[in-house]
């Protein structure tokens, strides 16, 4: 099935300048609908009031965490549950690697990290594009 | 008693365990104060006394109340405006990055292309940004840890006679933090991080 390059995508990181860089990157990837928040509670909102075919999330964010916005998704009976999730951390001990796979996450990303990289990881989830 | 003393004259180093040694000593032979005289009970208690103020004056020389004071406060400061910095830069690089996408657009054919990678690449190098600002971020923390047990001590040897603060010693790693809490701590440095391609083996191991 091919990748829809019109779905929403929803950005959430603390940092506005990581922000700026993934929505560069996207826009480079061809996609251009991409939503952004400073942290999981902003983005919770966000994923409750719209449809997403991709949340890309830091983890490392106040008051609420990538993790814990995870699996406030994963563990909603919402049709938003399943949204596919990427992580995007400078987060890289094997307990958060692991911690996060059993929090429902599609694949992990270790910062810094470059667009070839990103579209591997979202191929990988998405499929081809 | 004697072995609780410095072993070398002139040596005003006193251990914790030392220290210990002889209020146990005091405390023992107070209980059994029939058996000594006042003026044993007295020397015991002069020698704690000379420790406690040869601390004192240790850390009065060291100037340990300008450690909370000014220069943690300094550092932090400091290291809060190289954050600052490095992101209004890192703006302003990106800034020029759009300005040059927007013309290599236009410009368009194989030049364009080149010129858009080329920027792609900046793009992807700003995110030292991140990386650094989270890095300092914890030394802020780490500073801020000490300054606070730096005011500890210096209320203790300020203020009271040792011996009768509860607080024990926390010299182990272990922060108290549980769950997700502890699993954050920022970017790992370089030797202790596991690489994208380790993650990659760690996620297909789920599969």
């Amino acid at each position: 099935m091919a990748v829809d390059m019109n779905m929403n995508i929803l950005i959430v990181d603390d940092y506005s300048t990581m922000l700026r860089i993934i929505k560069n990157l996207l826009k480079q990837l061809g996609f251009s609908n991409v939503d952004e928040a400073t942290d999981g509670t902003m983005a919770l909102e966000k994923i409750k009031g719209k449809s997403y075919g991709l949340v890309i999330s830091d983890w490392n964010m106040e008051p609420m965490t990538g993790i814990e916005l995870l699996k406030q998704v994963r563990g909603s009976n919402d049709n938003y549950k399943d949204v596919p999730f990427i992580m995007i951390t400078a987060e890289s001990k094997t307990e958060n690697v692991v911690a996060a796979k059993q929090a429902g996450v599609n694949n992990y990303i270790v910062k810094p990290f470059n667009a070839e990289t990103l579209k591997g990881k979202m191929a990988s989830v998405l499929g081809d594009f | 008693m004697t072995d609780a003393m410095p072993k070398a004259e002139g040596d005003h180093s006193y251990e914790r365990d030392q220290v210990k040694k002889i209020i146990g000593s005091v405390i023992s032979q107070v209980e059994a104060a029939g058996e000594l005289s006042r003026d044993t009970i007295f020397k015991e208690l002069t020698e704690l006394h000379n420790i406690i103020e040869e601390a004192r004056k240790e850390v009065g020389q060291a100037q340990a109340g300008d450690i909370s004071d000014k220069h943690i406060p300094t550092a932090t400061d400091e290291l809060d405006a190289v954050v600052a910095s490095t992101a209004e830069a890192t703006g302003a690089i990106m800034d020029c990055c759009d300005v040059i996408s927007e013309k290599a657009g236009e410009v368009g054919g194989e030049a364009g292309d080149a010129v858009t990678a080329e920027v792609m690449k900046i793009y992807e190098a700003c995110s030292f940004q991140d990386i650094t600002g989270q890095r300092i971020t914890k030394v802020v923390t780490t500073l801020k840890t000490i300054e606070e047990k730096v005011d500890k001590l210096l209320a203790v040897l300020g203020e009271k006679m040792p011996g009768t603060n509860s607080e024990g010693n926390s010299d182990s790693d272990d922060d108290g933090r549980t769950g997700d809490e502890a699993l954050l701590n920022g970017p790992a440095l370089p030797d202790k991080a596991i690489s994208q391609d380790d993650i990659d083996k760690l996620l297909a191991e789920f599969d």
